[in-house]
């Protein structure tokens, strides 16, 4: 199996054969770093599925086209339980073996919620650009309202001033996450459907308006990360990008005492 | 010279050996039709079994037409399905208030009480159309007919559509009138979501009737016009059938916006 | 309701015969005709127009995604808004007015009543009002372009609220109602084509023709059309309630109090996107297999018949083409794993997506054991026949990993799920179409041949080219390159680092695309030189088995019009069936065609 980094940038430049040089590099099937804590499991399952693909693939061309070297016709043997039904059953048992696999991965992500010590952000998004909150130091986030919403006057998710909870919220344009501690995120969306993803942390779901999806992970290795919307939602989708900035926990505390410390409202 | 009874060229030779290397029983689409005294074979020496398909007289038009309109049908229903489908969703789902309250602002728009008389109106023209259909192949008056003693079969039926046009019209009449009331009581249809579906599941139901009126129509001029008693028969067989599913989609749908708001 | 039983579609309008310059009167008699054959022309006709401009459309992407610079000439630099436009017309064009009709309507119409030895379809009127309601569907659609605002930016899929409020953006007012429109004109038609070609099949078999004698390629039309009658009036209903929310004021599919570009929408109720996903791929997944199935079927009958070989398992395939029905109504959910699908319900549309998986490799298993070892003539059909498998393979075995939920999470809406179907659907269902155009020509040209020369350069180029340009999407998607970037340059930093770096596969898959398209042109040379040229092949040529190629059945005997009586006309013999396809000898050198009268000797009969 190969390594999972990113393309280093000497893979650029000349068309064409390059992306076929990198198709047969080590780093074949191009995925980025993972930096998530389910990334690796997630990495595994993907690039055992690949690669088994790749080998039927392979060998299917190779039975179909290469049997037409044969220059001798056979008179088929007509077992059709050799011929058909025993690799059916072989395909069937390695299609419920990578369900299983992959089933027990989804469950284990998916079918509980976070750990209730779990880092509390909400998501929002809009076209076309993503805003970031933090509960603040009551750890209880402000009522939001969608009238309100207005980046201009400096008040992206629309907090209702009316709400006390919501005086010491804490709205930013990038994410800022400690490594190593779980997250969880409530996404919202205030016009149309966006798509959260953030490919390095091997995550994706979608904001619909009119709920909150919530979703959680826990980044581990620290750095810069690049959040996309991989939802069509208008004419902006392609640059409605956010910065994900894993720091180590003992700067994210720093970062988050000193944002409270900013915040008046 | 109507076709029905006495279908061009009796028994012809037919090519050496064909029906009998047919094993199988199934004989093509032409699967062995009742023997059946309406459409042709009574008693006048031709059985209509002995042709090969497409050659099996008006039997195998009429259902042609039925099995269409089944499919047809069929895919309207689905229509309908996801309607009502929607219609369920949207009556169990709320949404969160400022206040972060879960509102379920759901609120059932009451059937104006006329719509039980359309309803019996309806089933009354259904069973009209079932006569008008029956008396299509009626033996008595197909008798009269080949003999040619005028056209008792599209006297009598013409009576019956009629019938049946004039009781679709007044369930229209009376759907009118529901929404009249409703607007009368400003249940509009973006009045609210119950309202929504209100409107929609009886407007959707009354283009359909509207089909059926026309097919109705077109049935009438095919009684008086057409000389081929078999197009007569497949016309009106298939437009009362047409009109026997409205009537049963309406008796669905009526049940659901009065019971299950 | 139907014509008289003989009347093979003579022309429905008499006013147009009326002018009777030579020429136009035929046209116009071709053209108003409810005669099967022509109407199968005519959904060729429309498949053939879409499939030109959504190529053309693709280059313009590609271009663009390569170079955002560059400018379109009298149109100047590409927005966003142009691109997503682009691409929502190029998915519908190709998808709608592409796959689901040339197949399906187009070769269906042509072929199928002759492979079922029948001399008519049930319905020939209302399978006329079916090509015309289609042909509006798609001059609507096209219309969208001409509009202020231009066309919808949404999408194929139309998710709302994007495309509920012409707020949304550019080409959600107008440009999105003339797309609701034309694809509920698209739905109308093709339920009626649908409903005509389930009766034909049920009712005009010719004698013998029984369902176990089918060939494979009414299965693949017979289910297709089942899924068509079922899945099509779901989108129908599902339109009709996103106009409601459009223009009257419902909110069926928009939530409480949405706030989009700074307005609030008046909409009262309390509705769900989600409930326009579930209505839209409870359609379109089906969709998706109506544009498959009859290439299957047609790919299986093609092999079978140049392998000389009874295609293997042939009740299974049978079997299979059924159940790919059957589960295809049951596998929507694997579009929505990560679009805010309960968690539970997606281990369970990961299961049926899995399930579905099966039949399919099934069919793989049988068409391999076919071919196997079986010194096929390479014909020019024989190659796109063998060319739909290998691409369906490719394609296909990406599936079962997006049907991996957790697998999905990182795929979804990346290239990787652009190339996934673009092998399957997009090459293997144009080579389908390519092996139907191929295999049939000397029918539907009155026994003139393709070049097998040309021909088979322009399967070699095409085929190379297919994977050229799409197997590198599935690099560039797990290097997570999103769907629908307009461009892949000028974004933020971290953003910039990760897509840039599929750059080098852009410019590939751009230049595979450019060429890929380029290729066509071969065929239509091909075309064009064959229709010039008067060399007729023999009857029955590729040696086949089915029905179609039984002498006067395609090409009609004389009815009223070459002055026969309406008696005379009902008296001419009618086919008839006597066993299954596909009988050949084991060294293949003999066949036994379904409309030969069995020899005397009752030994020599298989089945
Ligand atoms: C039938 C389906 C089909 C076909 C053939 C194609 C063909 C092509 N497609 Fe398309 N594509 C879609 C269906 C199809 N596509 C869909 C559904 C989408 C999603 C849209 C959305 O997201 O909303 C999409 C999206 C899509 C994208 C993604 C855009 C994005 O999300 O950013 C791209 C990008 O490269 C692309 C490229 C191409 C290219 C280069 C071709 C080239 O291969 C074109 C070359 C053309 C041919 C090889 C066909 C030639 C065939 C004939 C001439 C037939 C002759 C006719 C008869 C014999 C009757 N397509
Ligand atoms: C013709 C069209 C077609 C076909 C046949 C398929 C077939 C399949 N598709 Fe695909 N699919 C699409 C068209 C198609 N798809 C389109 C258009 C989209 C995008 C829609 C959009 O968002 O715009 C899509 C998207 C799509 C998704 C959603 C991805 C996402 O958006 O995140 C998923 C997820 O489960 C999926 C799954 C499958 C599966 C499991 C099959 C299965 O049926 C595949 C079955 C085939 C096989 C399993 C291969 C069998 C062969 C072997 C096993 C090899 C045997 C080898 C030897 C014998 C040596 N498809
Ligand atoms: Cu937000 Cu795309
Ligand atoms: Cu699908």
């Amino acid at each position: 199996m190969p390594s999972t980094q990113a393309i280093p940038a000497a893979l650029h430049g000349v068309p064409g054969e390059h992306s076929l040089l990198a198709g047969v590099g080590l780093r074949f099937w191009h995925l980025p770093v993972d930096a998530a804590l389910h990334g690796h499991a997630l990495d595994a399952q993907l690039l055992l599925n690949l690669w088994i693909a790749l080998a039927l693939f392979a060998l299917l061309n190779l039975l179909l086209f290469g049997a037409l070297a044969f220059k001798r016709r056979v008179h088929r043997p007509i077992h059709q339980l050799t011929l058909e039904y025993l690799p059916l059953a072989a395909f069937t048992a390695l299609f419920i073996f990578l369900s299983v696999r992959a089933h027990t991965l989804w469950a284990a992500q998916r079918y509980t919620g976070a750990a209730p010590d779990a880092l509390q952000v909400e998501v929002t998004g809009m076209q076309f650009a993503w805003y970031f909150r933090y509960p603040g130091a009551d750890e209880t986030f402000g009522r939001v309202r969608n009238t309100l919403v207005s980046p201009a006057e400096g008040n992206p998710v629309g907090i209702d001033p009316a709400d006390p909870n919501g005086k010491d919220d804490i709205v930013r344009g990038q994410l800022v996450l400690p490594a190593g501690r779980e997250v969880d995120l409530a996404l919202r969306a205030v016009d149309v459907i966006h798509g959260f993803a953030i490919p390095e942390m091997r995550l994706k779901q979608n904001a619909v308006p009119g709920q909150t999806q919530h979703i959680h992970f826990t980044p581990q290795t620290p750095g810069d990360y690049a959040i996309l919307c991989t939802q069509v939602c208008g004419l902006g989708h392609y640059r409605m990008q956010a910065l994900l900035h894993v720091l180590p926990a003992a700067q994210f505390d720093a970062w988050l005492r000193k944002q409270e410390s900013q915040v008046q409202r | 010279m109507p076709t029905i009874l006495t279908p061009p060229g009796i028994r012809k030779p037919r090519r050496p050996g064909a029906p009998d290397h047919i094993g199988e029983g199934d004989h093509g689409s032409g699967r062995r039709p009742p023997t059946d005294k309406r459409t042709g074979g009574n008693g006048d020496g031709d059985n209509w079994s002995d042709r090969p398909p497409g050659r099996r007289g008006p039997r195998e038009r009429l259902s042609r037409a039925r099995i269409g309109l089944f499919f047809a049908l069929g895919g309207d229903l689905m229509f309908f399905v996801a309607l009502v489908s929607v219609f369920f969703v949207a009556k169990t789902s709320g949404h969160f208030d400022a206040y972060s309250r879960y509102i379920n602002d759901w609120l059932p728009t009451s059937i104006p009480t006329i719509l039980w008389l359309n309803t019996a109106v309806l089933l009354v023209s259904s069973v009209a159309a079932e006569n008008a259909r029956r008396s299509m192949f009626r033996e008595q008056d197909l008798m009269d007919e080949w003999i040619g003693l005028g056209r008792p079969i599209s006297r009598r039926a013409a009576v019956w559509l009629a019938s049946t046009l004039a009781l679709g019209g007044l369930f229209l009449a009376g759907q009118w009138i529901a929404w009249d009331q409703l607007s009368a009581q400003h249940v509009f249809f973006n009045s609210n979501a119950s309202s929504h579906f209100f409107y929609l599941i009886t407007i959707a139901h009354a283009i359909h009737l509207f089909l059926g009126i026309g097919a109705l129509v077109a049935a009438l001029i095919i009684l008086a016009r057409s000389r081929q008693l078999a197009s007569r028969q497949v016309f009106v067989d298939a437009t009362v059938w047409y009109w026997h599913a409205m009537g049963l989609l309406w008796i669905f749908l009526f049940v659901l916006l009065e019971f299950c708001q | 309701m139907t014509a008289p039983s003989q009347n093979l579609g003579a022309p429905s309008s008499r006013g147009l015969i009326a002018l009777r310059w030579v020429r136009i009167g035929k046209i116009a008699r071709a053209i108003f005709s409810t005669h099967h054959r022509n109407i199968g022309f005519g959904y060729l006709l429309v498949s053939t127009i879409a499939v030109i401009l959504g190529t053309l459309l693709s280059w313009l992407m590609r271009v663009h995604l390569s170079w955002p610079a560059w400018q379109l000439p009298l149109h100047g630099p590409i927005l966003p808004e142009d691109y997503l436009a682009l691409v929502t017309m190029h998915g519908t064009l190709m998808l709608f007015f592409v796959l689901t009709v040339a197949p399906q309507a187009g070769f269906g119409n042509l072929i199928l009543p002759a492979q079922i030895g029948a001399r008519r379809v049930a319905f020939p009127r209302m399978n006329a009002l079916g090509l015309w309601i289609t042909a509006a569907g798609l001059a609507v659609l096209l219309a969208a372009f001409f509009v202020p605002g231009g066309s919808p930016i949404t999408g194929w899929t139309a998710y709302p609220p994007l495309s509920a409020s012409a707020l949304a953006g550019p080409g959600e007012g107008l440009g999105q109602d003339l797309w609701l429109a034309s694809i509920a004109l698209f739905c109308i038609g093709g339920t009626i084509s649908a409903v005509n070609m389930l009766t034909t099949i049920v009712k005009l078999r010719c004698e013998g023709m029984t369902w176990q004698r089918l060939p494979l390629t009414i299965w693949g039309w017979f289910t297709a059309a089942l899924l068509g009658v079922m899945a099509f009036s779901v989108l129908l209903a599902a339109i009709l309630l996103l106009f409601c929310d459009r223009h009257l004021g419902s909110s069926f599919f928009i939530p409480r109090g949405d706030f989009i570009n700074s307005t609030l929408l008046p909409h009262r109720g309390s509705g769900s996107p989600l409930l326009w996903l579930h209505l839209f791929w409870f359609f379109g997944h089906p969709e998706v297999y109506i544009a498959i199935l009859p290439g299957m079927g047609l790919t299986s009958m093609v092999i079978g018949n140049f392998a000389h070989r009874r295609v293997f398992a042939y009740r299974l395939m049978i079997a299979t083409t059924l159940l790919i029905g059957l589960l295809g109504l049951l596998v929507w959910g694997h579009h929505m794993f990560v679009a805010g699908l309960n968690p539970f319900a997606g281990t369970a549309f990961a299961a049926a997506s899995m399930a579905i998986a099966i039949p399919a490799t099934a069919k793989v298993l049988s068409w391999l054991a076919t071919v196997w070892r079986s010194r096929p003539s390479l014909t020019t059909p024989m190659l796109f026949a063998l060319g739909f498998v290998s691409l369906f393979v490719a394609g296909g075995l990406t599936g079962p990993i997006l049907a991996q939920p957790i697998l999905d999470e990182y795929l979804h809406n990346t290239f990787f799920v652009v190339g996934h179907f673009h092998l399957i659907m997009a090459m293997a269902g144009i080579f389908g179409v390519y092996c139907a155009t191929y295999y049939w020509f000397p029918l539907l040209a009155g026994g003139r041949m393709l070049s097998e020369r040309l021909g088979k350069w322009h399967f070699w180029l095409t085929f190379v080219l297919a994977y050229t340009t799409f197997l590198p999407m599935y690099f560039s998607g797990l290097a997570g390159e999103p769907r629908h970037y307009a461009q892949l340059t000028g974004l933020t930093a971290p953003a910039q680092a990760l897509l840039g770096a599929t750059i080098a596969i852009q410019y590939h898959i751009t230049a595979g695309a450019i060429l890929l398209g380029a290729t066509q042109l071969l065929f239509f040379a091909n075309l064009i030189l064959t229709l010039r040229s008067p060399r007729r092949a023999e009857p029955n040529l590729w040696r086949a088995t089915t029905m179609e190629w039984a002498p006067h059945i395609f090409d009609q005997p004389p009815t009223q019009s070459a002055g026969l009586t309406t008696q005379e006309t009902n008296d001419l013999p009618l086919p008839a069936t006597f066993r299954g396809p596909c009988h050949y000898s084991e060294d293949g050198a003999s066949f036994l065609p379904q409309w030969e009268p069995p020899p005397p000797s009752p030994a020599s009969q298989p089945e």
